[in-house]
């Protein structure tokens, strides 16, 4: 494995913790030349992961998330995982505005949403045991940055 | 492009448009909802986030508004919001002020 830095962390499902997840999402992506861009595409996919464990994962019940980051050489990737009910059939959960119609106005874009805003969303589910959501973003390196670096060397 | 003039009661949305707010923001404007004769606009200057629970939060205020006949507009949208805008087909039912 060619991991240059990774990170876990492990917090209750609560939509306070929608906020704190993205923050710390964009904090560890940092270190690569995001732009304002992508750092509010990572914030909003992860917080879309995140939502959705806190919504339908354990729709409101007490339960576990965990965020994993992962940075390889310029991609970083995010894996969101919970321990709720799983997901039934991926493919119709993961079609624009499919939503499941609980009482909250939900517009069934979370998905979508994360799969424009990332390069690659991969899903796997166990109904009864869970779903992880693997999210994966590469930053083009800073052209300037990598000149100089071949300059120097 | 020429500048729209509408009138309308104007909000001011402020911070994040996620599920975590979502419901206080509902709330709100649905008391401004309420009092409004023209339809609303919310002003976006201040808005820094905005995920698929406020595309939910929108289509909802816009069919609230749509029952009592009218409009809601949008104005000051910043990049990222326009992405989620453009991307979920909202600018179809809800008009961007310049």
């Amino acid at each position: 494995m060619n991991t240059d830095n990774y990170m876990e962390l492990i917090f209750p499902a609560t939509s306070q913790n929608e906020a704190f997840a993205r923050v710390c999402a964009a904090a560890f992506a940092a270190r690569l030349d995001c732009t304002m861009e992508d750092i509010s595409d990572i914030k909003t996919a992860v917080s879309e992961a995140v939502t959705n464990a806190v919504v339908h994962a354990y729709t409101h019940q007490k339960g576990k998330v965990i965020l994993r980051g992962e940075i390889s050489k310029n991609t970083v990737t995010f894996e969101i995982q919970d321990f709720g009910k799983g997901i039934e059939d991926i493919q119709q959960a993961m079609q624009p505005f499919y939503s499941t119609g609980n009482s909250e106005e939900r517009s069934g874009m979370g998905f979508t949403v994360m799969q424009s805003f990332m390069d690659r969303v991969v899903v796997r589910s166990q109904p009864g045991h869970g779903t992880t959501v693997r999210l994966e973003k590469t930053i083009p390196v800073n052209s300037m940055e990598a000149a100089a670096n071949v300059a120097l060397s | 492009m020429q500048k729209t003039t509408v009138r309308a009661l104007c909000v001011e949305l402020e911070g994040e448009l996620d599920h975590h707010n979502a419901e206080t923001i509902r709330r709100q404007l649905d008391r401004a909802i309420m009092r409004c004769r023209n339809g609303l606009i919310l002003d976006f200057s201040h808005v820094t986030l905005m995920d698929s629970s406020g595309i939910g939060l929108l289509i909802g205020r816009y069919k609230k508004l749509k029952e009592k006949g009218m409009p809601l507009y949008v104005k000051n949208v910043n990049s990222h919001v326009d992405k989620i805008f453009r991307m979920s087909g909202l600018y179809n039912i809800i008009e961007k002020l310049l």
